[in-house]
C-alpha cells in the first residue's frame, strides 16, 4: 500500500482477473473517478481538491498505472462491465461516477447498462458518442500525434501545450508508454466511440452533468451539446480557459462544478465508508 | 545463388515537391500518362529479367508516392501472363494490415495456378504507417498477425473440403480455396523481420529468412536462423533458407554505376520523409522504446546512422558510404560481386540476393544494369554458391 502526499493511499484490489490498482482519498460522498487516456496522477492538484470534499475512489482502468491487462478485457464495452463488478463487489452505492475524457465514455457505458448503485454521473469532455455522418470526424484523432506531442491538442494553456517529458524517470516514462497503448486498445477504432453509445444514451436515468472545456480541440463544447440532447435531464458547465483537461487546468473551477451537481443530489449512504475493511 | 529483381514501382516525378509523399499526400500531383508509363515500364523490365534468367520480386505499399504497387499479389498475376520462367515472390503480403486472409488465400492459389507454381510467398506483418491507412488495430495487430498466417497456410493445405473457423479475429463457416495451390501443400514460404526473436520463429517453420537492407540484422540474425534450424530440423540450414535485400547498380564504369546508386538511393531518401506522426503507432514498439521517444520528444526510424567504424554517416548518406554499410552494391561487374561476396563471407553465406533497382533510375538504366547484373555477375555469384554448398 503507498501513502500519497493528499493522504490518499494506493492499494491492489483482485478482481475478475484484474490486478487493479485503486487509489482512495478523503471523506464524504463517494465519487468514483474514472481517469482519462493518460492515466491517474495522485499528485495532481485536482486530486487533493476532490478528496477534501469528496471520498474519491480513483481506480486506474486494466492496463492503466499498475493495474494489469488481461486478454478478456479489449475495450470500453470490456471495461463498463469489469467496473459495474467493482462498484458492487466494493459494496458502493449511491456514488456519482466522475468520468474524464475516455474516463467519460466508460462513465456513460456504465450508465446505459445499469445504474442501480449509482446517483449521478458527471461526465468531463467526453468522447465515447458519435452524433454525425460517417464523413464527419468529431473526435480529434489522438493517435495520430506521438505520445510527446498529446499535450498540444489536451491543453489551452500555451505553458502546458509545451510541456516536455525528458526529466522523467524511466520508470515512470514507461508506465506513461503503457498508458498510452492501453489508451489505443480501447480507442483506436472506431477512434474514441462506439457507434452504438449515441442511440443508447436515453438509457440513462440518473441526473447527470456534462462539464466542458471552452477551449477543447479534442472535442469541443457544441459536441457536449449533443450529449446534452441524447441524455434525459442532462445540463452542461462551461469551463473557462480551460482544454480537454479542466480538471487539470482550473482545477479549482473543476471541482467547484462537481460539488456543485453533487449538491443537488439526493443525501446518499455511497455504501461502506472508506473505513471498512 | 538466386537472384530476384525488385522495384518499388515508385512515383518519383512527385517525389521533388514540398509534400509528405506518405498517407496525406494529395493524388492530383500525380499525372496519370507519366504513372501509366512507369507501370508499363516496370512490366517491361520484369520481362527482360524473364529472358535473363532473373526471377521477380514484387511488395506492395499504400498511399505513398513510393511505392504504386497497391497489392503485389495482383501485380504478381500480371507479370506471371508476361513470364514463362522466372519464379515469383510475394515479399509480402502485409497480412495485419490485410484484414481477410480468406481472400489472401484465394489470390495466392490463383496466381499460382495461374503461373503453373512459379509463385513464392511472403506472408509479412507490413509497414507500421500504413496501420493508419488499414486501420488494423496497432496494439493486437502482432497476435492477429501469426493467427493470419497459420489460417491462410490451413486454408491453402486443406485441399479435401472447406475448413471452419471461429476465433476472436477471424470467422468463417466456409473456407475453401478454388482452385488450390499449384504447388502443394503451399508455396515455398519467406518472412522479412528485423526481429531476431521472428528471425527464429522462421528457423522453425523453416521459412527463408528475408533481411531487408540492413546489414547489422542479417550479422544479427543469420546465426541465430542457423542454430535454431539446425535445432528444430537436426540439419544444417541449407544456403537458400537466406535472403538480403540490397540497392544494386552496376555499369560499365564505376562513376556511372555510382550516379545510378545515387539514384536508387533517391528511394530511401523520399521513404524516409514521412511525418513522424505516422512512423508509430501505438502499440507498435515496446513500451521501453516508446518511454524513451516520449522522453526525447522525438521519434526515429530504424535507418542505421553510422558506417560500420561507428563513425556518423553523411545526411542523407552518399552512394559510397553506404556501399560501406553493405546497403547499395554498385560499381563495375568486378566491383559489384566482390562487394556482394564480401558481405557474403561476412554473413556465412546467403542463397538469395533480393536486387533492388528504381528510385530515380530512368527504364533505359535500370535495363542496362539488369543485363550487366545476370550476364557478369550472377554466374559468379552461382558459382560461389555452388562452391560453399560443395564445401559444406
Amino acid at each position: 500500500m503507498q501513502t500519497n502526499a493528499t493522504s490518499g493511499q494506493s492499494r491492489q484490489v483482485p478482481l475478475s482477473g484484474v490486478d487493479l490498482e485503486v487509489w482512495e482519498g478523503g471523506k464524504g460522498r463517494t465519487v468514483l473517478f474514472l481517469h482519462p487516456g493518460d492515466g491517474f496522477d495522485a499528485s495532481a492538484p485536482y486530486v487533493s481538491a476532490l478528496a477534501s470534499r469528496f471520498r474519491v475512489i480513483a481506480p486506474s482502468h486494466p492496463g492503466f498505472g499498475r493495474s494489469s491487462l488481461p486478454p478478456s478485457i479489449s475495450s470500453v464495452d470490456d471495461l463498463s462491465y469489469f467496473y459495474l463488478d467493482f462498484i458492487e463487489t466494493q459494496g458502493l452505492e449511491d456514488i456519482v461516477v466522475l468520468g474524464v475524457s475516455l474516463g467519460g465514455w466508460i462513465a456513460a457505458e456504465i450508465g446505459v447498462k445499469s445504474t442501480a448503485r449509482i446517483a449521478g454521473l458527471c461526465l468531463v469532455d467526453t468522447v465515447g458518442a458519435k452524433f454525425a455522418g460517417p464523413m464527419t470526424r468529431e473526435i480529434f484523432d489522438l493517435f495520430s500525434v506521438p505520445q510527446y506531442e498529446q499535450a498540444r491538442h489536451l491543453y489551452h494553456d500555451p505553458k502546458l501545450q509545451q510541456q516536455t517529458y525528458a526529466h522523467l524517470d524511466d520508470e515512470t516514462a514507461t508506465r506513461m508508454a503503457r498508458n498510452h497503448e492501453s489508451f489505443a486498445l480501447f480507442g483506436w477504432s472506431p477512434t474514441l466511440h462506439s457507434q452504438k453509445l449515441a442511440d443508447r444514451l436515453h438509457r440513462i436515468k440518473v441526473p447527470t452533468r456534462l462539464i466542458w472545456g471552452a477551449e477543447d480541440r479534442v472535442v469541443p463544447p457544441d459536441y457536449g451539446r449533443h450529449w446534452e440532447s441524447a441524455i434525459p435531464g442532462a445540463s452542461m458547465e462551461i469551463i473557462d480557459q480551460a482544454g480537454h483537461y479542466p480538471h487539470i487546468e482550473q482545477p479549482e473551477h473543476f471541482v467547484a462544478s462537481v460539488a456543485r451537481f453533487v449538491d443537488t443530489l439526493p443525501a446518499g449512504g455511497g455504501g461502506k465508508s472508506s473505513d471498512s475493511p | 545463388m538466386q537472384s530476384w529483381y525488385f522495384s518499388e514501382q515508385s512515383y518519383y516525378p512527385a517525389w521533388d515537391r514540398d509534400v509528405t509523399p506518405k498517407v496525406t499526400s494529395p493524388s492530383s500531383l500525380v499525372d496519370p500518362e507519366i504513372a501509366h508509363r512507369l507501370l508499363r515500364d516496370y512490366i517491361e523490365e520484369c520481362k527482360l529479367c524473364d529472358s535473363l534468367g532473373l526471377n521477380i520480386m514484387a511488395n506492395e505499399h499504400h498511399a505513398t508516392y513510393t511505392c504504386m504497387n497497391v497489392s503485389c499479389l495482383m501485380t504478381l498475376g500480371i507479370i506471371a501472363s508476361h513470364t514463362t520462367n522466372a519464379r515469383l515472390l510475394a515479399l509480402g503480403v502485409p497480412v495485419m494490415s490485410r484484414m481477410d486472409p480468406y481472400r489472401i488465400a484465394e489470390e495466392i492459389a490463383y496466381v499460382d495456378t495461374l503461373s503453373r507454381g512459379r509463385l513464392e510467398l511472403g506472408l509479412i506483418k507490413g509497414t507500421a504507417f500504413e496501420l493508419y491507412i488499414s486501420n488494423a488495430h496497432p496494439v493486437t495487430a502482432p497476435d492477429r498477425y501469426w493467427e493470419a498466417h497459420d489460417l491462410i497456410v490451413a486454408a491453402l493445405s486443406k485441399r479435401d473440403g472447406s475448413l471452419s473457423y471461429e476465433s476472436r479475429n477471424f470467422n468463417y463457416r466456409y473456407m475453401n480455396v478454388i482452385p488450390p495451390c499449384y504447388q502443394k501443400p503451399t508455396p515455398p514460404m519467406w518472412l522479412t523481420t528485423l526481429s531476431t526473436n521472428t528471425a527464429k520463429e522462421a528457423a522453425r517453420r523453416g521459412h527463408v529468412l528475408a533481411i531487408t537492407a540492413v546489414a547489422k540484422a542479417a550479422r544479427q540474425s543469420f546465426p541465430l536462423y542457423r542454430e535454431e534450424f539446425l535445432k528444430t530440423h537436426g540439419r544444417p540450414a541449407p544456403l537458400d533458407r537466406f535472403a538480403y535485400l540490397g540497392y544494386v547498380a552496376v555499369a560499365r564504369d564505376e562513376a556511372t554505376a555510382i550516379e545510378r546508386g545515387r539514384k536508387i538511393l533517391d528511394f530511401v531518401k523520399a521513404s524516409e520523409r514521412i511525418e513522424p506522426r505516422f512512423i508509430n503507432p501505438p502499440g507498435a514498439l515496446p513500451h521501453a522504446d516508446n518511454a524513451r521517444f516520449l522522453k526525447a520528444g522525438t521519434t526515429v526510424t530504424h535507418r542505421n546512422k553510422l558506417l560500420p567504424d561507428g563513425t556518423p554517416m553523411s545526411n542523407p548518406p552518399t552512394p559510397r558510404e553506404q556501399i560501406l554499410n553493405n546497403v547499395l552494391f554498385a560499381g563495375t561487374p568486378d566491383q559489384v560481386y566482390q562487394q556482394i561476396k564480401t558481405f557474403y563471407d561476412s554473413v556465412g553465406g546467403f542463397g538469395q540476393l533480393l536486387v533492388q533497382a528504381g528510385g530515380t533510375m530512368s527504364h533505359d538504366e535500370i535495363c542496362d544494369s539488369l543485363r550487366l547484373y545476370a550476364t557478369e555477375v550472377q554466374p559468379r555469384l552461382t558459382a560461389l554458391t555452388k562452391s560453399h554448398a560443395l564445401a559444406a
